[in-house]
């Protein structure tokens, strides 16, 4: 019987994986897709909140507060880029000047300091791009930037090199309370008897409570798609600029990302599908028209790519986050929207200090907090670049050319822990595929690659696990 | 630190034929650098024939016009880096790039000839909506996998966009055995070559949707079936007209991009209509001593006059080596149905040979006339049978005219109904 064994390999997974391999247990990480980030945590807005909006009192406040606080310590630990930005909401109307106030005091409730009210002009200052609707801002200096599907796998890598271990296409099927703990049913046939269960199934984490609970749970799939522009080499936004909140979340955003680019969205709607990622015609036209309120018209030719990801919404409006009343040692970690990846750390730290005090569980001496990245070649200097050459001329090849990743980086990903085995791990690892040309050029040169470092038919080689397979055969 | 006359950025049809006029023309220590494992450029894929009419008279495949040209840049000994990738052009045009043996390579160069070609749109610079499963390819991605790798991308294939390279695409699935069920077109006309769509679709029976467009894509992890819709004359869908067709395979031949990631970096001016570089008549760019030509300065539908153009860009650049210089000249304005020209400045003491003006048209026109000013003097007046936006067209200019013309301050290229 192993001690820990946590549902869900996203940014949350993962955080409480990594908080959890601090102490001297046996864990184990179960994810039904073929990767970490598969879902909700490979397609967000990337954004480490300053946390003014939530209800003050509630379990996004106080996560979201302390989460982005420990960003600035955590990404150096796990060598993520990360960027404080700063971010503003801005006001249209007389009547969003009245709720930026609200806004602003409700941020100083929940202990947010740094926010600053601006003037048209003042916020012109920060941002010069602001279209001419703008009448007001509320400025948070700290909020920040991260990539969010980055975070998740360094997370998850320095997890597994403190000893958790994680299965793949691992869906749970069945959970059975034995003696001491529970027994999960995988699809693949395999059963994990384990002594506490974390649930941080994500989309999926009402199905997960509801094999053990009677306290039924809905977890609502709310959709949003985003545009994701080319970067720019003009003077574009360095902010995260929002508009005011609704009921269905923060709104349309327009910001740069870590990696450079300039991305959009996203809109709010309540969907059926767990899988429902399609983006839609009217949904990717309300989202530019809707950004296009705060920074004027957007460079739609630049646009390279557009993506829908689904929150993980609560009819509670909060995050469900502790011990089950009626099962003990099993933990939800449920309802994680907005503000969930600048909770995620905080969220991390508190639901294992809550696992590894029902297991008394001891610290792990041999704990280290330190991942080092895949160098990126595209950011060294030449002398390091030389350097690196002359050790491995793999790291001369440059396989794809828009995002300047070399051969050696893409074998990197392959080979290091919890390495990718499919094109979009190797993306995501790399961002190979990820620039303007959106893979045309590099993809077949991945799949090379891969089919050579894994040993395996170049068609078998999936985009993104069974059954994405790019190619159907060989060529007669 | 490396020192060059002249070194060229790319070794496809545009870099090879530069280089050797420039050798011709005198020019002796020149250097290519190409990032792929051969030269030929994007000619290794492209296994069909049609190449070489106009410049050899004869019809080759692509790899053997390619070879024509590697032949002659081996029989004059100039020097090419393969696996070679230009990462900077600085200021003083030191070039930065980087292969596995060298390292990271410093090139001082008397001059440059871009000559990088284009890339191919993705999905994304369309806002094609749906899933993102795999089975979505460009063309020439496609064309890679099946010619040079080996691969089958699909079986069941659906192809957006009837420029050149899906139209010779549909017919390449089809001989390899997969079944190519359309070719949908949001124009109501073709922007290939007349000769694909025949030789390529028509002689397939595949069929080519015009006024037509893909506004839905299924299948999660791979690609199960796309929606397509026609479009009204606005190109926007019209509702109900949603019609699915399954199939494994999407690929987008929707258009190409001059790749000059490298060009905006290094301050060159490009143009908004075709994506490259502003040059004059010697193919000289808004910074003096760097040259372009072939697809990196506009997309040609014949490698003949990608060959063409890039022995003039060679001259050009061995005229500036010799101290030769040539300003920005007179303005070449297009209007009235004509998109852009190139050049889009001339010197007209350069001008001893007749100045080819290449040039697209913005729509369909039947029975036009392309017509050419010297300021208000209208020079030149030739009736089209028919004019395509696929279709690159081009005046000839004689020396002569500019004798005739010695305060031209413009000229301009335009259609007219009479």
């Amino acid at each position: 019987m192993i001690d820990v064994a946590i549902i869900g390999a996203g940014v949350i997974g993962c955080a409480i994986a990594r908080e959890l391999s601090r102490y001297r247990l046996s864990i184990c990480v179960l994810e039904k897709d073929s990767d970490v980030a598969e879902g909700t945590s490979k397609a967000n807005s990337g954004i480490v909140h300053a946390g003014y909006d939530a209800a003050p009192g509630s379990q996004k406040a106080k996560f979201n507060a302390k989460g982005s606080a420990m960003f600035p310590s955590l990404t150096r630990e796990l060598d993520v880029p990360y960027k404080q930005n700063g971010s503003m909401v801005v006001s249209f109307s007389p009547e969003d000047n009245a709720r930026l106030e609200k806004l602003f005091e409700n941020g100083m409730r929940n202990g947010i300091n740094d926010l600053e009210l601006l003037d048209r002009e003042q916020a012109l200052a920060v941002c010069p791009r602001l279209s001419e609707n703008v009448l007001a801002a509320l400025y948070a200096k700290t909020a920040g930037i991260v990539c969010p599907y980055e975070l998740t796998i360094a997370l998850a890598e320095n997890a597994f090199s403190n000893g958790v271990r994680f299965h793949f296409n691992s869906r749970v099927n069945g959970i059975a309370r034995i003696k001491g703990g529970y027994r999960l049913t995988l699809d693949t046939g395999d059963v994990i008897e384990t002594r506490t269960v974390v649930n941080a199934a994500g989309l999926y984490a009402d199905e997960i409570n509801n094999m053990v609970s009677e306290n039924r749970m809905k977890i609502i799939p709310r959709k949003g798609e985003y545009c994701l522009f080319d970067r720019m080499e003009e003077e574009t936004i360095q902010q995260t600029i929002f508009q005011m909140p609704t009921a269905m979340g923060k709104g349309v955003l327009v910001t740069k990302t870590v990696d450079g680019n300039l991305l959009a969205g996203p809109n709010a709607v309540d969907v059926k599908g767990k899988d429902e990622v399609e983006t839609t015609r009217e949904g990717l036209e309300y989202v530019l028209r809707t950004a296009a309120l705060s920074i004027g018209r957007l460079p739609e030719k630049q646009i390279i790519t557009s993506f829908a990801g689904l929150r993980a919404h609560l009819e509670s409006e909060d995050f469900e986050i502790g011990e089950l009343p009626d099962a003990e040692g099993f933990f939800n970690v449920a309802g994680i929207e907005s503000p969930g990846l600048s909770s995620a750390p905080a969220i991390g730290e508190g639901v294992a200090e809550m696992v590894a005090n029902r297991l008394s569980a001891k610290p792990n001496p041999s704990f280290d907090p330190i991942r080092n990245g895949i160098p990126k070649f595209r950011e060294m200097s030449n002398d390091e670049r030389a350097r690196l050459i002359a050790e491995d001329p793999a790291y001369g090849r440059v396989v794809c050319r828009c995002e300047t990743v070399t051969e050696a980086e893409i074998v990197n990903a392959i080979h290091r822990p919890l390495g990718a085995s499919t094109i979009d791990g190797i993306k995501r690892r790399t961002r190979a595929g990820m620039g303007r040309c959106q893979s045309g050029f590099c993809t077949t040169r991945v799949l090379e690659i891969l089919e050579r470092e894994l040993n395996v038919p170049r068609t078998s080689v999936t985009k993104c696990g069974k059954g994405s397979e790019l190619l159907s055969g060989k060529r007669h | 630190m490396l020192e060059r006359e002249l070194v060229i950025i790319g070794g496809g049809p545009a870099g090879l034929a530069a280089a050797v006029r420039a050798r011709e023309e005198g020019i002796r220590d020149i250097l290519i650098l190409e990032r792929d494992n051969a030269p030929g450029g994007i000619l290794n894929q492209c296994i069909h024939n049609g190449f070489g009419l106009h410049t050899f008279r004869e019809e080759l495949t692509g790899p053997e016009y390619a070879q024509r040209f590697i032949d002659r840049i081996e029989e004059l000994g100039i020097e090419i880096k393969l696996n070679t990738m230009v990462l900077d052009i600085g200021r003083e045009g030191i070039i930065t790039a980087v292969n596995s043996c060298d390292g990271i390579l410093e090139i001082r160069a008397g001059a440059i000839i871009l000559a990088m070609g284009c890339r191919e749109r993705p999905r994304g610079a369309l806002n094609i909506p749906g899933s993102r499963g795999a089975g979505i390819f460009t063309a020439g991605t496609a064309q890679r996998l099946v010619n040079i790798d080996g691969f089958m991308p699909g079986k069941e294939v659906v192809i957006l966009g009837s420029g050149d390279i899906g139209l010779i695409m549909a017919r390449r699935m089809t001989l390899e055995g997969a079944k190519v069920k359309a070719v949908v077109e949001l124009m109501p006309y073709s922007t290939g070559l007349k000769r694909n769509i025949v030789q390529c679709l028509d002689d397939f029976g595949i069929p080519l949707m015009l006024s037509h467009t893909i506004t839905g894509i299924t299948g999660k992890k791979r690609l199960e079936s796309v929606t397509v819709s026609q479009v009204d004359e606005n190109r926007l869908p019209i509702a109900g007209t949603e019609q699915v067709i399954e199939c494994d395979t999407l690929l987008l031949s929707v258009g190409l991009l001059p790749e000059n990631d490298l060009s905006r970096k290094c301050g060159i001016e490009l143009s908004s209509v075709t994506g490259g570089p502003i040059v004059n008549e010697s193919f000289q760019t808004g910074v003096p001593g760097i040259f372009a030509c072939g697809n990196v300065l506009h997309v040609h539908d014949l490698v003949d006059y990608v060959s063409e153009e890039s022995g003039l860009a060679g001259k050009g650049a061995a005229d500036f080596l010799r101290g030769g210089t040539s300003g920005k000249g007179i303005p070449v304005k297009a209007g009235g149905g004509v998109r852009y020209t190139v050049p889009s400045f001339v010197d007209p003491s350069k001008i001893q040979e007749p100045l080819v003006l290449r040039f697209r048209v913005d729509n369909v026109y039947k029975g036009r006339y392309i017509s050419v000013y010297f300021d208000s003097q209208r020079e030149l007046h030739m009736k089209k049978r028919i004019l395509t936006p696929g279709e690159m067209e081009k005046v000839l200019l004689s020396p002569e005219l500019f004798k005739k013309h010695p305060n031209c301050k413009e000229i301009s290229v335009i259609t007219e109904s009479e």
